[in-house]
């Protein structure tokens, strides 16, 4: 991995996705390694997001690396009207590797090309966050021992949510059964749907989410957004049918854990917070040890 | 008969060494210009546009004197003009006949239907994977997007 950008998910292997979940274990058990004390790590974004930035600059300090970068473009050059490529070659002069969120899709690809260091995608627009991906693995490992042979229920906005595309496709290599929950209008797409296609995988579809409940061992809870919605009244219809309170969990699975890619607003209640099921804020702690896995690698100081 | 075949061959004149593609749809000739950059080109360019065609209604043609076409360079009017053959001229006779396939690979011709795609921002030349070649789906290489055959609009 050495060197190499990671823009999408599908730009490392299975195995590769498996020996960085493996690091993160690593990390885990030692977070605080000073191996990247000669690098600078730059993060650039150009769309604000505490959660993603804050993980990465964490797991950048805990190694020992010196981060540069700006959390939004107003104080930037970007500003001026430089062009995202010039702010990318000048940046690749002053850091080893750079992380980078952009809110058009495609970017990160692009940054990939023009850069002459690697490029760690940390959101493109609606397009790909693979580094999330590799923490919901992560995440789901860890909670159920195996990434093989699971059942898992995605709920909400399947047809524009990015992580629940990636997560989709990723799991596509671990003979997952899918149980997909969204009400009518955002049903997971068929760009995505052919994946599970293609490996010959079942999937179930439901608009009820206590349907699913009883057979599942992962629950991934997405925020559904009023805007999604070509008709408001729609929206209104099914905007407390996603809601997952402490009364559902009744009679679930022992080992069942929900996870959300966060921020949350109300499709989770807050009194779901303190069941064993709830795994969501321990979830966004394993991003950092995902994160010093995925530097380590590309930067080459581990194996 | 005799008189009408006369009368077509004489709209866009014979070559004697070249490429001859026909069969283009009418409304596309000028775009089969343009992919082909043959406004660039020191060679003798004749076509003709809106022939009566007894299999199409109209069609178009393009007659290059003197140039052979690479399978891929040719292919990427396949996105125009699908139903185009491609004939090479030596001697005034047909030594080759050719129909156009979709190729792999489209390469700064389309614009990505993405309307939030980088390659709408910043000034990228815009590459596909052609996912189906016959219910034509392009794949971005940039943002993962696909630009299926109905949305496709090709750059200025």
């Amino acid at each position: 991995m050495k060197n190499r950008s990671l823009v999408s998910i599908n730009d490392f292997t299975r195995e590769e996705h498996l020996r960085i979940l493996d690091l993160a274990g690593a990390f885990e058990k030692n977070p605080r390694q000073r191996i990247l004390e000669d690098y600078v790590v730059a993060t650039l974004f150009f769309e604000p997001s505490t959660r993603t930035r804050l993980s990465f600059e964490s797991a950048a300090s805990r190694l020992g690396a010196r981060v540069i970068g700006f959390s939004d473009t107003s104080s930037t050059s970007t500003q001026k009207g430089e062009s995202l490529a010039d702010t990318i070659k000048i940046v690749s002069n002053y850091s080893d590797i750079i992380i980078m969120r952009h809110p058009r899709e495609g970017s990160a690809r692009y940054a990939s090309e023009v850069a002459t260091v690697p490029i760690v995608n940390a959101g493109d627009g609606a397009n790909q966050h693979p580094t999330q991906t590799l923490l919901d693995l992560y995440s789901i490992r860890k909670t159920q021992g195996t990434l093989d042979n699971l059942n898992i229920a995605f709920v909400g906005d399947l047809k524009y949510g990015r992580t629940v595309h990636s997560l989709v496709m990723a799991m596509c290599n671990y003979h997952t059964t899918f149980h997909l929950v969204s009400p009518e209008e955002l049903k997971l797409p068929g760009s995505v749907k052919i994946h599970i296609k293609e490996k010959n995988l079942e999937y179930h579809q439901y608009v009820d989410i206590l349907d699913a409940l009883p057979n599942v061992d992962i629950l991934y809870m997405t925020r559904i957004q009023k805007e999604r919605f070509s008709d408001p009244m729609e929206y209104e219809k099914v905007k407390n049918s996603y809601i997952l309170r402490s009364n559902m969990l009744e009679g679930v699975k022992p080992n069942l854990k929900i996870l959300h890619p966060l921020p949350r607003v109300n499709e989770i209640n807050v009194d779901v917070d303190h069941n064993k099921e709830a795994y969501y804020f321990t979830q966004a702690l394993n991003g950092v040890y995902v994160r010093q896995a995925i530097l380590a690698s590309i930067l080459g100081v581990v194996e | 008969m005799e008189k009408e075949v006369l009368r077509k061959e004489l709209k866009v004149s014979a070559i004697e060494n070249g490429t001859v593609i026909d069969h283009i749809p009418s409304s596309s000739v000028f775009q089969v210009i343009r992919i082909l950059n043959l406004s660039e080109i020191d060679n003798q360019v004749l076509f003709g546009t809106n022939l009566e065609s007894r299999k199409m209604g109209t069609k178009g043609i393009i007659k290059v004197k003197n140039k052979y076409f690479a399978p891929d360079e040719i292919n990427k009017i396949a996105l125009v003009a699908p139903s185009a053959t491609m004939i090479m001229i030596k001697n005034y006779a047909v030594v080759e006949k050719k129909k156009i396939t979709v190729p792999d690979k489209v390469e700064n011709i389309v614009k990505c239907f993405n309307p939030n795609c980088i390659t709408n921002y910043e000034p990228i030349p815009t590459r596909f994977d052609v996912v189906d070649k016959t219910d034509l789906k392009l794949c971005c290489h940039y943002c993962e997007k696909i630009t299926a055959k109905d949305n496709i609009t090709f750059l200025p």
